[in-house]
């Protein structure tokens, strides 16, 4: 651990990424109002994946962390979306 | 996180206490074997649970008509039976066991990463466990779903749902933290020169479940809390009458359970894919092809849930996609297969214990595979869906599949979990009364489930009648071979002979450590040369 890169994240970055977090947020609520039909849950998704994606690389520190890290959690995301996709098969051709 | 302690080298596990004494010495331990332990003696208590209410399912219906319980109480006892067999045996099963105890010897580690939290996962899961007998013993009822929750039948019945639910839920924590544990293990705790591509398969098996457990399982836990606010709070997610979608909840349900029979079978390839090669004496065949067979197993088993549902009025398309998708995961299962056969051809063959359970192994997974292709295919599927067809496919792959690894593993590293050798001629006669038995009992459910008869009715038509009496009687059978495995291991593991520090010339690195190991495992960690690998037999 000790031979590990340190690095120092500057505080107006945290508060750049809650502002946007917060701003996404009352996006996501406003978005309700908006009929998208068959893309609604498609808007609600790619929101809270914009946010969880900001969570992961600033908050947890993805962006300073090893390639392989990286590579894993990108991994799990496309997944995710695949998983998803497949569930909408059923839902979009029903 | 391998701190030097004073921990002496010469001393077993077994009889290490540390600063606690007695029992206490066990259930506050965090050694990876004594955890193994534990989870061996929670899962064949709450393991003999089930078979007893297996055995009375049986009962039931060796004869039409009522027998020796009703409708209500058959519904409960194939749901207790079902909940205790998947969520405390099967998933938890041979990673929990065999993987806490020789993962980390096996890749030359002196613990997992966590130990702590490996205790935890012990705990939450004896917890869990806890809730979901409380559901049976108190309130009005025991749960009567089936274990799969499925709704709105879950929220709207009145029998005593809510702590079977919670304990699902606490179950699943369990098993992500063995998964996390297990995962960081293999990245950070390798012993020095063991690539990836020199690490022995069982530990692959597990790293391929390992995130299954980790990416699955919080679906499952999520789909049952959604469940549990329903019934509370009548939110209508599932509820049609509140606008919901029962659908939805199968689809959720199987994005999680589906992934989790590759959590049961996976770790059994594992354990396969160690007691060939050592009994074969031979190097395993296509050892990377194995490997990437197992990630692709662990991967396209995520896109597969939907054949579970092919009757519940999913659309045409996901029907087609799905059914395609079940028939890939058929390749990578045959493909190890394959290499199981082509590890003993012209290997020395040395017939014990261990590979009599691999052997008959291959034997049932193939029957309980190519009966799968069966209900894969959409029109077969209409035909069979919910007949005891698939409670035999079922059965075949997780009790044949699993249950044969399980017990093919523990005889294969029982000198090394104990230090004691177990009677061979009691033990080949165990397995062989098992095998007889297992047979009897699950392959008349392909024919009357191809003639119609529905799963899951304490009752059936006359015509059904023959089948169901050779059923019976092969479930009679089987509990005698088994009774006859569990009392040969536990008087073994008493007074059994001493058993050396490598009793069938493995090549792993469990077999380089005394039997039963030292509570740390290795003096020094073991290095891994250039020309050595996990399977360098002459």
């Amino acid at each position: 651990m000790e031979n590990e890169k340190h690095h120092i994240v500057p505080y107006r970055l945290y508060a750049v990424v809650l502002l946007l977090l917060l701003v996404l947020t009352f996006i996501s609520i406003a978005i309700t109002d908006i009929n998208l039909g068959a893309f609604t849950v498609v808007g609600a998704l790619l929101l809270a994946s914009i946010k969880s994606g900001l969570v992961l690389v600033y908050f947890m520190h993805l962006k300073f962390d090893k390639a392989y890290i990286q590579i894993m959690v990108g991994m799990v995301f496309i997944l995710f979306i695949a998983i998803v996709l497949v569930t909408f098969f059923d839902y979009y051709f029903r | 996180m391998q701190a030097s302690s004073k921990i002496p080298t010469d001393v077993s596990y077994l009889e290490y206490e540390g600063k606690h004494k007695g029992l206490r010495a066990w259930i506050f331990s965090t050694d990876h074997k004594r955890i193994g332990l534990l989870y061996l003696y929670s899962m064949m208590t709450l393991f003999l649970v089930g078979v007893i209410l297996g055995l009375a399912m049986r009962f039931e219906l060796i004869a039409p008509g009522k027998t020796i319980m009703d409708a209500k109480d058959y519904n409960a006892v194939f749901t207790v039976h079902g909940v205790i067999m998947i969520f405390m045996i099967v998933i938890p099963g041979l990673p929990a066991v065999f993987g806490n105890f020789m993962l980390p010897i096996m890749i030359g580690a002196k613990d997992v990463a966590f130990p702590k939290l490996n205790l935890l996962s012990w705990w939450v899961y004896i917890a869990g466990a806890f809730l979901v007998i409380t559901s049976v013993l108190f309130g009005d009822g025991s749960p009567d779903t089936g274990w799969t929750f499925y709704a709105p039948y879950s929220f709207k019945t009145g029998a005593n749902m809510l702590p079977a639910i919670f304990g699902a839920f606490v179950l699943g924590f369990s098993s992500i933290l063995t998964g996390l544990n297990f995962i960081v293990t293999m990245h950070r705790m390798r012993a020095p020169g063991m690539t990836w591509t020199k690490m022995p398969l069982f530990p692959w098996s597990l790293y391929g479940t390992a995130w299954i457990q980790l990416l699955a399982t919080p679906i499952v836990g999520i789909t049952l809390v959604l469940v549990a606010l329903e019934r509370i709070f009548g939110i209508g997610v599932f509820d049609p009458a509140l606008g919901g979608d029962p659908i939805l909840y199968q689809h959720l349900f199987w994005i999680y359970s589906h992934p989790a029979v590759y959590v049961m079978i996976l770790p059994a390839m594992g354990a396969i894919s160690e007691i060939i090669p050592t009994f074969s004496q031979k190097h395993i065949f296509g050892y990377k092809v194995l490997v990437v067979s197992t990630l692709a197993i662990a991967f396209i088993g995520y896109f597969v849930w939907g054949h579970h549902m092919f009757t519940s009025g999913m659309s045409g398309t996901a029907q087609y996609t799905f059914s395609i998708l079940t028939f890939l995961v058929a390749i990578p299962s045959a493909i190890k297969v394959f290499n199981w056969i082509s590890t003993m051809y012209k290997g020395s063959i040395n017939v014990q214990t261990p590979f009599y359970w691999a052997a008959s192994f291959i034997f049932v997974f193939m029957i309980g595979g190519l009966s799968g292709l069966v209900v894969g295919a959409l029109a077969t599927n209409v035909y069979l869906h919910d007949t005891a067809f698939v409670v035999a496919h079922f059965h075949f792959i997780v009790f044949g599949g699993v249950g044969f690894s399980f017990f093919g593993a523990i005889h294969y590293w029982f000198p090394k979990m104990f230090g004691r050798m177990y009677d061979a001629t009691w033990a080949n006669i165990g397995w062989l009364i098992f095998t007889i038995g297992f047979l009897a009992l699950y392959s008349p459910m392909f024919y009357l489930g191809m003639q119609g008869m529905p799963r899951r009715y304490y009752d059936y038509l006359e015509e059904f009648h023959a089948a169901n009496i050779l059923s019976t009687l092969g479930s009679w059978v089987m509990t005698l071979g088994l009774i006859i495995v569990i009392i040969n291991l536990f008087r073994s593991a008493k007074s059994g002979p001493i058993a050396v520090a490598n009793p069938w010339n493995g090549k792993t690195l469990e077999w380089t450590v005394p039997s039963p190991p030292p509570v740390e495992n290795f003096d020094e960690i073991p290095e891994y040369q250039e020309k050595d690998g996990p399977y360098e037999y002459q």
